[in-house]
């Protein structure tokens, strides 16, 4: 079955969906990353979802329980590269994904990553989050 | 151009649903649609394919280009032989499901058309009808 690649790059892993997705490979994607960040104690996540040009309920709740799951493993999640007219439709469905984190592309998604897990480890920065 | 103004395709596989989210993508790029509005059709696709594969048992996408006072659009129609909808105000509310779904499907693909119809009886099958207009 096809799957979808999952890069480790030092603390943080690169997911990148390039695929239109059915819905045993939204499945497999979930279980295979939970598994990747216990294996390499990865600390962030980077959901590249730049290439999809539809995100529907199912796909969506997907994104969620990632970043869920991948918080309660200490990793952190970062959405990018949602394209505007999926985001608009997202919306209108009815799914904002409260508590998901996003950002506009990979760089500003690393980067962002970056403070959450800086933030995380300072105890004197409470504040950011 | 469009080689016809109506077909149908299987809703029997979750492939299926990915090449009915293809066909409803290549209709609507023909009839040109916005991007938000292939978008917003394609979602709802997907969602309504989903249900009649998962709570239908499977089904048929039927779809037809349709003319209205000098406007184009796409109708679609989700039909399947499931066990129908017992409870049609239930099922059409929000966040509320009888399966691992979040409930989003029904009420969020009414919220992306501009035409949405449900007919469903128990035991026979349910049918969703939705259009969208350029």
């Amino acid at each position: 079955m096809e799957h979808i690649p999952i890069l480790r790059m030092g603390d943080f892993l690169l997911v990148t969906i390039q695929v239109d997705m059915h819905d045993q490979m939204a499945l497999k994607l979930q279980d295979d990353l939970s598994n990747a960040i216990q294996k390499n104690a990865s600390k962030g996540v980077l959901l590249d979802i730049s290439t999809l040009e539809m995100v529907d309920s199912f796909i969506g709740r997907m994104v969620a329980d990632i970043s869920g799951m991948g918080r309660i493993l200490g990793a952190e999640t970062v959405l990018v590269g949602m394209q505007p007219a999926v985001a608009i439709t997202l919306v209108e469905l009815g799914l904002a994904l409260p508590g998901v984190a996003t950002a506009l592309n990979v760089e500003r998604g690393m980067a962002l990553l970056r403070r959450k897990i800086d933030g995380a480890g300072s105890d004197a920065d409470s504040t950011t989050g | 151009m469009l080689t016809a103004p109506q077909g149908e395709a299987p809703l029997r596989s979750e492939h299926d649903v990915v090449l009915a989210r293809q066909t409803v993508r290549k209709l609507t790029q023909q009839l040109g649609f916005s991007l938000v509005d292939q978008t917003k059709m394609v979602t709802a696709a997907s969602e309504l394919a989903r249900n009649a594969l998962i709570y239908g048992g499977g089904g048929t996408l039927h779809w037809q280009i349709v003319e209205r006072e000098a406007r184009r659009g796409l109708r679609l129609l989700f039909a399947d032989e499931g066990p129908g909808i017992p409870n049609m105000d239930l099922a059409m509310t929000d966040g509320w499901t009888s399966g691992k779904g979040l409930g989003m499907g029904l009420t969020g693909a009414r919220r992306l058309v501009n035409e949405f119809e449900i007919d469903s009886k128990v035991g026979a099958g349910t049918r969703v009808t939705i259009a969208r207009w350029k």
